[in-house]
């Protein structure tokens, strides 16, 4: 089975001669939720534009469900739906006008695509809102306008640039519940976020971006196994002891009731509390300071965590 | 592609319709000033040009300005206004070839050059008496100036990078060319170095063809001025098809 999307040697060079991609390969199966991380001026939006037109490459190949894009540039087109980081619509158009005429775009005739638009307007939450102007629109209301347009041809493959910024955590939330189903449904994903919490929890295989390279392609899973060591909050319902021994982790007090606790890979949580709790600290909530993903993208990329 | 190539013409009609107080009804109030000025009361004084009243000999000429003028502001705007706001990119990702983009967004022109141009003919036939000498030769000429500056429009705002780039070629380019090309009087008034320099002026020969249209009077042959403009054409139409496929400013 061909790949949903297979990248080979992709180089891009600006006209101001930076080089925001070096080469890079990537391979994303069939129906995969693909999650593309870098810091910002990695090159992931680069590489989305590249596959979707906006942008022309330098050199290398890339082919879209078995299309090559330098032969078939149109059927792969069809094939990919996008939503961009940036809003690319013209703000004085009504908003069901945008999706018809990005259905016209798609060769779809304006009664086919008025029906396909009630269906996504109202599955993002905007059919209310269908003859404002996109202006009149709030922040996270723009952005599921854009990815309503993105699925208006029903493509096989939709790239999202990072699609939850500035949207508020409960329509947050109810994007990462749509996005889930349509991935379910058969659709393949692929995601640039931010929120790394975001990539976590929602995508199987992931690649990071540094530098215009690919430093890591693999499973989420595999990636997070790599986790060397997590940093954990400790509260204590009583006050902390003045001294407290510890062997194998590292242990910091925060307050009278708190302790900041570096963990190794090696080291199981329950041997930690017991240990604490031989020593007087009876532990009432323990929280993770930091997301495992955020740790390792840190330390992948060579930054400060 | 035929679904493609409508929805962005429907789309350039809509765009100007809805604001026809800024972009139809203005030339019809310049148009009448024009006339009512240049060729009601300036006009007695001047007398006859080429054995017409100079009334009705301005008024083929003045009705060419608005639909070149109108052509050309229809595309470059739409088109600078789709790349600033990026919704260039809806067709950009689409599979749109870009020939359709480009006839589309010169349909859109040429539409708005006929709207106009109608709306400023009925004014002028209301108010001033006139007949056509030949309706197809005014409606060839029409159409071949009107898909000419709607295409250097369209290449216009592939290089404007700000909204000052947009009106320089208007300004600087347009409006000499448009009053030097016999716009209000007939070259052959000129003296002959001028005469001759007036044959490079593209709009010369539109002007010349409109007025035999309306008037039945012109200083060149008409298969003359019909090949330079699809000569224009022709090239203009290659050089912005090149310059969108190569995303000159759009994908680079």
């Amino acid at each position: 089975m061909s790949a949903a999307l297979f990248i080979q040697g992709l180089k891009k060079t600006y006209a101001n001669q930076l080089e925001a991609l070096k080469g890079i390969n990537l391979r994303v199966e069939q129906g995969d939720f693909f999650a593309l991380l870098g810091s910002n001026g990695a090159g992931k939006t680069t590489v989305i534009g590249i596959i979707c037109g906006l942008l022309n490459k330098t050199s290398g190949n890339i082919e879209v469900l078995g299309f090559n894009q330098n032969s078939h540039a149109n059927q792969v087109k069809k094939l990919i739906g996008l939503m961009p980081q940036e809003f690319n619509f013209n703000p004085f158009e009504p908003i069901e006008e945008i999706l018809i005429n990005q259905a016209g775009y798609y060769g779809i005739a304006k009664s086919k695509a008025r029906i396909q638009a009630e269906l996504l307007l109202k599955e993002v939450g905007l059919w209310d809102k269908r003859f404002d102007i996109a202006k009149s629109l709030s922040g996270g209301m723009k952005r599921r306008l854009m990815l309503a347009r993105a699925l208006i041809h029903q493509p096989k493959i939709l790239i999202l640039d990072e699609p939850t910024a500035g949207v508020d955590i409960e329509i947050r939330r109810s994007m990462w519940h749509f996005l889930g189903k349509l991935n379910r449904q058969g659709m393949t994903i692929i995601l640039t976020t931010h929120y790394l919490e975001e990539a976590e929890s929602l995508c199987r295989n992931i690649a990071i971006l540094n530098k215009g390279e690919v430093i890591k392609q693999t499973s989420m899973k595999a990636l997070l196994s790599q986790v060397d060591q997590q940093v954990l909050i400790l509260e204590s319902s009583t006050k902390l002891p003045q001294t407290i021994v510890t062997d194998n982790f590292k242990c910091e007090r925060l307050d009278d009731y708190s302790l900041q606790v570096t963990l190794g890979s090696d080291v199981n949580i329950t041997n930690v509390l017991q240990n604490l709790s031989v020593q007087g600290v009876s532990v009432e909530h323990v929280r993770s300071t930091q997301n495992r993903l955020e740790t390792l993208f840190l330390c992948l990329t060579n930054k400060e965590i | 592609m035929w679904i493609a190539y409508k929805t962005i013409v429907v789309k350039e009609i809509l765009r100007f319709s809805r604001i026809w107080v800024r972009t139809v009804f203005p030339p019809i109030i310049t148009t009448s000033l024009y006339l009512l000025i240049f060729g009601g009361l300036m006009g007695e004084r001047i007398g006859d040009m080429q054995g017409v009243d100079y009334l009705h000999y301005i008024i083929p000429g003045v009705i060419l300005m608005t639909i070149i003028t109108n052509s050309y502001a229809s595309t470059v705007a739409s088109f600078f206004l789709a790349k600033f706001n990026h919704s260039v990119e809806e067709l950009l990702v689409a599979p749109v070839p870009y020939w359709i983009i480009l006839l589309g967004y010169v349909s859109g022109g040429v539409a708005r050059g006929f709207a106009v141009g109608l709306g400023v003919f009925i004014a002028v036939w209301f108010f001033i008496d006139f007949k056509i000498d030949n309706i197809f030769i005014i409606l060839i000429t029409f159409l071949l100036t009107s898909i000419l500056f709607s295409l250097a429009g369209f290449i216009n705002a592939i290089f404007a990078q700000s909204f000052d780039d947009i009106s320089i070629v208007p300004t600087f380019i347009l409006m000499p060319m448009t009053y030097l090309g016999g716009m209000f009087y007939s070259v052959e008034i000129l003296p002959q170095f001028w005469q001759d320099i007036s044959k490079f002026n593209p709009i010369y020969y539109m002007v010349d063809s409109f007025r035999l249209g309306f008037l039945g009077v012109s200083t060149s042959e008409f298969w003359v001025s019909i090949l330079v403009l699809l000569s224009m054409i022709t090239i203009l139409a290659i050089f912005a098809f090149y310059l969108l496929k190569k995303g000159v400013n759009i994908k680079t």
